[in-house]
């Protein structure tokens, strides 16, 4: 079987590479439903191929497919353990429903074909980066999904804010790879090699606690960039200049959990360090609180879920960095279900509202889309960390981690429970302002519930997010059980044992959300003048969550403005009047030269040897002259 | 009184001929004279080869001659094909006239 498992990755990759060619000849949605069943097909693939695991039989093996660079320890090779096999039932799985969902949401879309090349292709990179065996292919897949990411939020790309929005990414995810490559190659360093076997087992006895803090540091800034988490994260709110499906992929459920992958996957490294795993964690609390407060004043439906997304990332930063991994990883799948979820269900009330997505103009939706309003309702339940729906289990696990640490962990674990209410209250506030009270609909909107493409994946992302909770509980730790052979080298973090403490930490996070929750909806549940009123009643802070602290300014004013000075200055006070003064002033030089000698080429052959004939009596007559 | 012929009557002749040759070159216009002008010369270089071979009884200098020989021959062939397409051209052999290239 494992020879066979790098198919997972091609066969993404095959129909990339097909529509690319042939895309427009088979047409949509014809061209849709082959990704689809691709990436349909990679499930399949990797669900037979992580049997093993499920069944405790396999510690994970590794493929060599194709010797690439030995020295470095860098081959294109699978490293299939059950965390590599878990991020691909996630990719793979969550990924399929949202190609099925694109079908009906890209519906019309001239580059419809192009749509699914750039989706098909980030699939493969995704798979890449996780199935890599190494830290070479795994920076390969790891830029490859940026290259994906910008091209798909630069999609619509008549649009400048779009093509704006790309190039941000870009840059600001190019700050975050410039730290992970000067940590892969302090990595190599120290370990002459890159392959994960190679650093992991041999790391207790090479790696000194400063080293390992430096090389934890500096994947701490790649996984930032990537993950965007503070100060990194201002790229992916103005990601949402994407089509729906790709936020609901890229920038909710796969790629942005690359960084919490790394960290997870570098665990052993992070372990040895005293201090990098705490400044991970703290971090991500940070972010997590951060970005909350900016997601309650957000009006557009879709930036709402991008601060989420954002503060969700610091609750996975949260876990990993306090060596609770299987928590992070938890939280990372059912993150993908519930965000995912929740993306494509504001995808639906876009596409359904003529491409509306100021909330202030919706409400009363329930009504026209009565399957993506239920959806929405359990995605919103779920984020909120009501039990029993999947995020109460993976939050409160987090939580759990964080607790049991102690120390300095209980001010983040504060900052965790002030964060899950915040959450609770502006989820909320999304929900009853698209779906509940009265319609405040611009004249001619016609909402409709969206095809059945769109709902069917809605229906199953909602049941994963109803379930998916269970695979890991304090009573039945399935997921931990089947993750154990991938941390097998760090000793966990566990939430505390015992009834009687989990009840207690899970009734105050359920009490933080119902708080929150029922807040909300207290609150937004009336016409929009006495809600309006409430949010006025806040000010300025008001005002500036919903400009995000002005953190865009701050970094245009601190950081892009000088750059821009500098960049300006090296143009125009020194390119133009000193290399091209020299380059242009050799040129001119040559021509003044050239305009006094060329009275010298008469074109008269006899004028020529009469010249020769002199010199070479010159030349005799010095030669007699210095003999003599 | 007998003459006795001295390779110093050889040089003399030698240089004779070579300025003979020079001085054609600098005052004629017609490229056939021209040519024929680089010819004495080369052969007036060639006297020189001989006479100093002979002079110091070393075949070397008789040895030069023939690579001049060949040479010249090579020459004549390019040359006079030149100045014959030159010549089909513009119904003249006048150097003067080709200054095309010039500054």
């Amino acid at each position: 079987m494992s020879q066979f498992l790098w198919i997972i990755i091609a066969l993404p990759l095959a129909s990339a590479v097909f529509l690319h060619f042939a895309g427009r000849r088979i047409g949509e949605p014809r061209a849709g439903y082959l990704a689809t069943l691709s990436v349909a097909g990679s499930f399949a693939l990797a669900l037979g191929a992580a049997l093993p695991f499920f069944q405790g039989e396999s510690h994970g093996v590794t493929v060599n497919i194709w010797e690439w660079m030995p020295a470095i320890g860098a081959a294109l090779e699978i490293n299939w353990d059950p965390l590599a096999a878990l991020m691909t039932l996630i990719i793979t799985g969550v990924g399929a429903l949202i190609h099925l969902y694109a079908i009906g949401y890209m519906h019309g879309e001239a580059r419809f074909t192009r749509f699914f090349v750039y989706l098909n292709l980030f699939v493969a990179s995704m798979l890449t980066l996780v199935l890599a065996g190494n830290f070479a292919m795994l920076f390969m897949g790891w830029e490859l999904v940026g290259l994906c990411s910008f091209l798909l939020i630069s999609f619509w790309s008549t649009r400048p804010s779009a093509n704006a929005a790309g190039k941000k990414a870009f840059v600001v995810n190019r700050i975050g790879d410039f730290g992970f490559l000067v940590g892969l190659m302090l990595i190599f360093a120290t370990f002459s090699t890159l392959s994960y076997a190679g650093i992991f087992e041999r790391a207790e006895e090479v790696l000194s606690p400063g080293m390992a803090t430096a090389i934890g540091l500096l994947i701490l800034i790649g996984a930032a960039g990537k993950s965007a988490q503070i100060p990194l994260y201002v790229w992916l709110p103005d990601a949402m200049e994407g089509p729906t499906p790709v936020s609901a992929l890229i920038h909710a459920a796969t790629m942005v959990t690359a960084g919490v992958y790394v960290i997870a996957r570098s665990a052993v490294i992070f372990e040895i360090s005293p201090i990098a795993g705490p400044i991970v964690a703290t971090v991500g609390a940070a972010t997590a609180l951060w970005a909350a407060t900016i997601a309650l004043a957000q009006k557009d439906i879709k930036r709402v879920l991008a601060y989420s997304t954002i503060s969700q990332l610091g609750y996975m930063f949260l876990a990993v960095g306090a060596a609770g991994h299987v928590a992070g990883v938890f939280h990372l799948m059912t993150h993908a279900f519930f965000k995912a979820l929740l993306f494509l269900g504001a995808g639906s009330v876009i596409h359904g509202m003529a491409d509306e997505q100021n909330m202030e103009k919706m409400g009363g939706l329930r009504k026209a889309m009565p399957i993506t309003a239920v959806t929405m309702l359990i995605g919103t339940i779920a984020i909120s960390g009501i039990p029993p729906l999947a995020g109460f289990w993976s939050k409160d696990e987090i939580l759990g981690v964080a607790f049991s640490r102690g120390g300095w962990f209980w001010v983040l674990w504060i900052v965790g429970l002030v964060t899950a209410l915040i959450t609770a209250f502006y989820m909320t506030r999304q929900f009853v302002l698209v779906f509940l009270g009265e319609p405040r609909w611009t004249e001619g909107v016609h909402p409709h519930e969206s095809p059945r493409t769109m709902t069917l994946p809605l229906i199953a992302l909602a049941g994963l997010s109803i379930v998916g909770g269970l695979l890991n509980t304090p009573f039945r730790t399935a997921l931990e059980h089947f993750l154990e052979p991938s941390f097998e080298l760090v000793a966990l973090t566990h939430p505390p044992e015992g009834l009687g403490m989990f009840v207690l930490l899970a009734g105050l996070s359920t009490l933080a959300g119902l708080a929150g929750a029922g807040a909300a909806f207290l609150t937004y549940n009336r016409p929009a003048e006495l809600w309006g009123r409430f949010e006025a009643a806040f000010g300025r802070t008001w005002t500036l969550w919903s400009e995000g602290y002005r953190v865009d300014d701050l970094y245009w004013a601190t950081l892009v403005k000088p750059g821009l000075r500098a960049a300006e200055a090296a143009a125009f006070r020194f390119d133009t009047p000193i290399i091209d003064g020299a380059v242009n002033g050799a040129g001119r030089l040559v021509r003044a030269a050239a305009s006094k000698g060329r009275g010298l080429q008469t074109g008269m052959v006899r004028s020529y040897g009469a010249l020769f004939a002199a010199g070479t009596v010159a030349v005799i007559g010095w030669i007699i002259w210095r003999g003599a | 009184m007998s003459l006795v012929v001295t390779s110093g009557w050889y040089m003399t002749l030698a240089a004779v001929l070579f300025a003979l040759g020079a001085l054609g070159i600098l005052i004629r216009r017609n490229a056939l004279v021209m040519f024929m002008c680089i010819e004495l010369m080369l052969n007036a270089v060639n006297l020189t080869f001989v006479a100093a071979g002979r002079a110091l009884g070393n075949l070397d200098g008789q040895l030069a001659v023939f690579f001049v020989l060949v040479v010249a021959a090579a020459e004549v062939v390019v040359g006079l094909a030149i100045i014959v397409a030159i010549f089909r051209r513009r119904q003249s052999a006048s150097v003067d006239e080709l200054s095309e290239l010039a500054g």
